[in-house]
């Protein structure tokens, strides 16, 4: 078993600045499910800040050992291999930070996610930020960026998008867009009536609040 | 090596004279899955800490195959240390000093508990194989009792490995509303065929032995000592990996520099084994071997669920925690992650660790850092959920 795990993939040199943005999404008081949760600390943030009970899945032991050791439910796992076995609606949330472009299939593991819960709450790098696009289009390299610190024969990060690219993922699979946020640089939220290029062009993260779509729902 | 004369007197004995025993009288009987009554049914079982106020903070151990109620205290046989001995006391992870441990002798074994080498009350003699075949159900039924017995009604943890994961599996299973959190350890909810063909080697190399009589040889003051010791080396070459054998013997000779050209224990490994054999046959009974070997075979959670594992949890409100060795090939990984998988199926709380470890099953037993952190960070926190830390400080105050 390896401990290179995929939640891992972009600890290094990147802070978490995505964490509480996401913990901001999530109902005081609900059942959360936080896929490569890695060492815990959205899982501890959210009981500590929204009293959720909460489990996690993490692929590296260090991780799971480190989670378990501070009292987390946590399982050693995959998104890829192990969602498949959670029932429906066993939760209200599952979360997905930082670890969907690391996954196999990322649309089975969006998929998955929305039929375990409610809502699916999923951050992300955005590979349209203009620095990346400005190492590729000037060096014609593949981008290394404080976010995606991987050269690219060693990287876990397999499927990387741009947020316009999610946004068509997550209209592909019928979800909601319930919230969403995209943060610059310094974790700052980018203003949110700024129209999705700025976005694409200027979040180094993003952020989404899903909702599987209700049929009921008419125009 | 005690004489067969004195050791036979021992193993006839029903209860350790140094420990703590519950007798259940004839009226009491406990009912076995076989269709059989055993009683009158001795319990023997050592305690560790004290319980709390609230009779909240009381967790009991299961033990292994050939393990007993020991787990934290010098074993009256051998002399040795608990086989816990390295989880247990103040300040380790079983913390005596926070919560009260139990940990009882199975049914069908021969540490004081009522089991083949006791008196059938019908004939006057030791049962032999006219002892009711136990399950790992009955041996939880039997620790229930004795729950009962000692006024607790809800258990803060009931751990184990091996098949003392088994009996946590089952307790959870049996009794959800009693155990407030489950650590089954290195174990399976189902005996796989590999694991039923050991123990069948086992079980012939201990019926082929003469002086087992047929099950008969305590009254003829005999002992199957060394087809009991055959049953003990090829079991205990499970218990290992083959990184730890090598690691720890590779090809070394014993106390020579060249091979005898006799089948002599040349080898290391060798001699190791033999001397595992030897040290077991002193403290264990032969048709014990036969009877908790057969519990383990029989033992498959799901069969009693209509064949969903799931069911067996369905609604539990237990927290677990399920830990896996990575080396462990008798139970592998996979065997744990088949209850995991089923815990979360039935929305349980589950947590699951895969420790890394080369010494192989057996690792459950050594001294594992992380496994131990594990263990103390699950309690901890379940701890503080069933609000047991503030009990004792209150009780204290």
């Amino acid at each position: 078993m390896t401990a290179n795990g995929a939640s891992n993939a972009l600890r290094v040199g990147a802070e978490r600045r995505d964490l509480a943005v996401i913990a901001g999404m999530v109902a005081p008081g609900s059942r959360v499910l936080d896929v490569g949760c890695g060492d815990g600390a959205l899982l501890e943030l959210l009981a500590r800040e929204k009293r959720v009970d909460g489990r996690g899945v993490e692929l590296s032991q260090q991780g799971v050992n480190q989670c378990v050791a501070k009292g987390l439910s946590v399982i050693q796992g995959d998104a890829d291999a192990d969602l498949a076995d959670y029932p429906d609606d066993g939760f209200d949330y599952v979360i997905l930070s930082q670890t969907l472009q690391a996954t196999r299939r990322p649309r089975e593991v969006m998929l998955h996610m929305l039929r375990i819960g409610r809502r699916a709450i999923v951050s992300f790098p955005n590979f349209g930020h203009w620095r990346v696009r400005a190492e590729l289009l000037l060096l014609g390299r593949m981008p290394v960026t404080s976010n995606l610190a991987h050269r690219w024969h060693d990287t876990p990060n397999i499927h990387l998008c741009t947020i316009r690219d999610f946004v068509e993922l997550v209209e592909s699979i019928g979800a909601r867009i319930e919230r969403a946020a995209a943060l610059d640089r310094s974790g700052a939220p980018i203003r949110v009536n700024a129209p999705w290029w700025v976005w694409n062009l200027m979040g180094e993260q993003a952020v989404f609040l899903l909702e599987r779509s209700r049929p009921d729902r008419g125009g | 090596m005690s004489s067969a004369t004195e050791t036979v007197d021992r193993l006839a004995e029903t209860a350790p004279p140094n420990g703590k025993t519950a007798v259940f009288p004839v009226d009491r009987p406990l009912a076995t899955d076989g269709g059989r009554f055993i009683a009158p049914l001795t319990i023997a079982y050592e305690t560790y800490g004290a319980l709390d106020a609230a009779r909240s903070n009381a967790i009991l151990l299961c033990h292994a195959l050939t393990g007993d109620q020991y787990a934290a205290s010098t074993h009256p046989v051998t002399g040795k240390p608990g086989w816990w001995d390295a989880l247990v006391g103040p300040g380790k992870p079983f913390d005596t000093d926070r919560y009260f441990l139990i940990c009882s002798n199975v049914v069908g074994g021969c540490m004081g508990t009522t089991g083949p080498a006791s008196v059938n009350p019908a004939t006057g003699k030791p049962y032999g194989l006219d002892f009711p075949v136990v399950t790992i159900r009955d041996m939880v039924r039997a620790q229930a009792m004795l729950i009962d017995h000692l006024g607790i009604d809800s258990l803060f943890c009931v751990a184990g490995g091996s098949m003392g994961g088994m009996q946590v599996l089952q307790w959870a299973a049996s009794y959800p509303e009693r155990v407030f959190s489950a650590m089954p350890i290195a174990t399976a909810a189902k005996h796989s065929a590999q694991n039923i063909a050991f123990h069948e080697v086992g079980r012939q190399a201990v019926m082929a032995d003469p002086d087992w009589r047929a099950g008969r040889y305590l009254e003829q003051g005999v002992r199957p000592e060394k087809g009991l010791a055959v049953a003990r080396m090829s079991a205990h070459i499970t218990y290992l990996s083959e990184a730890a054998l090598q690691r720890k013997f590779g090809r070394k000779l014993q106390d020579r520099s060249a091979p005898t050209f006799s089948f002599d224990a040349d080898f290391q490994v060798e001699n190791y084994l033999r001397h595992q054999g030897l040290a077991f046959v002193e403290r264990f009974d032969a048709n014990s071997y036969l009877f908790v070997t057969r519990a383990c075979d029989y033992f498959d959670l799901a069969a009693d669920y209509d064949g969903s594992l799931a069911g067996a949890f369905r609604g539990t409100k237990t927290r677990f925690c399920v830990v896996a060795f990575d080396s462990d090939w008798l139970y592998p990984t996979s065997d744990s992650r088949a209850i995991v998988h089923a815990l979360n199926a039935s929305g349980a709380s589950v947590s699951f660790v895969e420790i890394e470890s080369d010494k192989g099953h057996d690792a459950f037993l050594l001294h594992e850092p992380m496994f131990f952190a594990t263990t103390r960070g699950f309690l901890r926190a379940a701890a503080q959920a069933r609000g047991i830390g503030d009990e004792t400080a209150e009780a204290r105050a």
